[in-house]
């Protein structure tokens, strides 16, 4: 180590070699640090106004560094604030949210758990033409599906109701689900099944005993997937919902285009915050199963 | 063994009811799944190509016209001008992502401090939704109070930054916004291909007295190819279903500037009362869709075909 140091002290082509090599790094540590700044942007702006006074945000603008701290704008934006004539905030639509996501990815994991589950180890003819259909699913996009949903809520009653969203995006989502689980399952070893059904243990045995014991990991993917998609979609919410019975994506950009002149950026960031909010920690604590998700999904 | 298990086999045979019960079972449990899967994307899809050419308007009528809603659609100005945003769009946005994202993971695989955070950083827009991207991003472009207003602000006053404003410029809004929600997604495969690329390639590359960036170029780059192409047909995909970060971010406008073909179909259907040209307008969504993934379908099918013959 000392002698190397010394080297490089006493010879030029080596000293050249390191100050290009401390070029080379000042160069990508800015080039980083540079597109870090631009993706930090949005979330410090929103962070911050939420936490400013609106005469403060408006005299300096979005971008700034606070002058002032106010909490007012957060239970505004939860419980006070007017959309569409109703003045409750936008708590009613992050419950909406919270009942439609949670029994939806619950739903949709467990059926795509079962259908992986017999489409890797239960073949049977016709099993693999089965899963290309359902992965066509996947790449469906929602505009077709809006005529024959609004027609099979509207008979069923659940037009304008989060439950009918709930029925939405758990078919929707069962596409999903069968790709991620069925990828998963075909990698564990058939031998671990035959040598289970010798043993006589039939389909729900092993399923239980073999198969969930090794999910996991996948199931943790799916969960994680699932819920944010289902808590981040948006057009269906649009649609088939109205008012009260919105997902908070619908109510904040109800919210956003409602008053156009003067805009309360302190309360719309901290409503935008609060939907943004469940995402944000699922990511934050889950990122490497997010991460697993997106390249699975993507690539396969 | 063979004997044990040709003796369980004759057992199971003897339980001839069991046997066919738990043949079958498999078969059940998968039928209300599959069954509902099936009637979303081939009942749902049959109903809005048959709606597509129905006389239907504000209700759904059943009374067969042929393709004349997709006529009425492509002789339509808006959806013309719809589609051209989507071409533009998709050009500038696939492109670019693609590029931002290679040389975020290219910066990242240099052995930087704190990976882990950088990563973070980048890829945090993908967790959130179009909506709340969309909304932030309309206050930073908005000229008295986001960025505009922000140089101004250090002493360049007649600095002027108004894309959403311009009905020329808007697109570029929505471009760019798109890049910087996606990038870190492209930037995520990017990472995990060149961490994947056989490190003896790269070590022999270097013996041979190669330059980084002529190894990057000759030896990494071309062995991480099918990954940009997964990419680039993941993003096409995101570019024809765009929908919700133009209704957060430009409600369409200025005037009908920046419609998407998702969004003209959410109009058609629900704001106008005319259903069938929406149907037909999104069975042409579909067919894009269709268009960009069937060959990628093909290609992946014949490379593990490839990759199976050569062992």
């Amino acid at each position: 180590m000392v002698d190397a140091t010394y080297d490089i002290a006493l010879d030029p082509l080596a000293r050249s070699a390191s100050l290009r090599y401390a070029a080379g790094r000042i160069a990508i540590y800015s080039f980083l640090g540079f597109f870090a700044l631009i993706y930090l942007l949005p979330l410090f702006v929103v962070v911050a106004n939420s936490f400013r006074e609106l005469p403060e945000i408006t005299r300096n603008g979005l971008i700034a560094l606070p002058h002032s701290f106010s909490l007012k704008a957060w239970p505004q934006a939860w419980a006070h604030y007017c959309v569409a004539g109703t003045c409750e905030g936008i708590k009613r639509n992050f419950y909406n949210s919270l009942i439609m996501t949670i029994p939806a990815t619950i739903a949709s994991t467990l059926l795509g758990a079962i259908n992986g589950y017999v489409l890797s180890k239960w073949r049977f003819p016709g099993s693999e033409t089965l899963f290309v259909c359902i992965l066509l699913g996947v790449f469906m996009p929602g505009q077709v599906a809006l005529l024959p949903w609004a027609y099979i809520l509207g008979n069923l009653r659940l037009s304008d109701s989060v439950y009918g969203l709930i029925l939405v995006h758990v078919i929707q989502g069962i596409s999903f689900t069968t790709l991620f689980c069925r990828n998963y399952y075909v990698n564990i070893p058939d031998d671990l099944i035959k040598a289970a059904r010798i043993d006589g243990a039939g389909f729900w045995r092993i399923f239980a005993k073999i198969i969930l014991p090794l999910s996991p990991p996948i199931l943790i993917v799916t969960v994680i997937w699932q819920f944010t998609g289902i808590w981040n979609e948006f057009l269906f919410g649009l649609v088939f919902t109205g008012g009260t019975q919105q997902p908070i994506t619908a109510a904040l950009v109800a919210l956003a285009t409602s008053q156009m002149n003067a805009h309360p950026y302190d309360v719309a960031s901290s409503a935008v915050l609060i939907g943004a909010i469940p995402p944000l920690l699922i990511y934050l604590f889950g990122g490497k199963y997010f991460v697993r998700g997106l390249t699975q999904g993507a690539i396969k | 063994m063979s004997n044990a298990l040709s003796g369980i086999e004759a057992l199971r045979k003897s339980a001839p009811g069991r046997d066919a019960l738990s043949a079958w079972t498999p078969r059940l449990v998968i039928a209300p799944g599959a069954i509902a899967s099936l009637v979303y994307v081939f009942g749902f899809t049959l109903w809005t190509l048959y709606i597509s050419m129905s006389n239907s308007t504000m209700l759904p009528t059943y009374r067969f016209i042929g393709l004349k809603p997709y006529f009425d659609l492509w002789s339509n100005h808006r959806w013309q001008i719809a589609y051209g945003n989507l071409f533009y769009f998709s050009a500038f946005y696939v492109v670019l992502t693609l590029a931002v994202g290679l040389a975020l993971a290219i910066a990242i695989d240099q052995r930087v401090r704190g990976e882990a955070i950088w990563r973070t950083i980048f890829l945090y827009p993908l967790a959130i939704s179009f909506v709340v991207t969309g909304t932030v991003w309309s206050w930073l472009y908005s000229p008295d109070a986001g960025i505009e207003y922000f140089v101004r602000g250090l002493g360049w006053h007649d600095f002027t930054f108004r894309l959403t404003t311009n009905r020329n410029t808007a697109i570029y809004a929505i471009i760019a916004t798109g890049i910087w929600q996606a990038s870190g997604f492209a930037m995520a495969l990017f990472l995990a291909g060149l961490r994947s690329v056989d490190p003896d390639l790269v070590k022999a590359a270097q013996i041979d007295g190669a330059s980084p960036a002529r190894i990057y170029r000759k030896v990494i780059l071309p062995s991480i190819a099918p990954i940009f192409v997964a990419v680039a047909v993941v993003l096409l995909q995101f570019a024809i279903k765009t929908f919700d970060l133009v209704v957060a971010l430009t409600q369409g406008g200025p005037g009908i500037a920046t419609t998407f073909p998702a969004n003209y179909v959410y109009d058609l259907m629900f704001q106008r009362g005319e259903m069938a040209v929406g149907a037909a307008a999104a069975i042409m969504m579909l067919l894009a869709l269709a268009v960009v993934l069937a060959p990628y379908a093909l290609w992946t099918g014949w490379r593990s075909r490839q990759a199976a013959a050569r062992g």
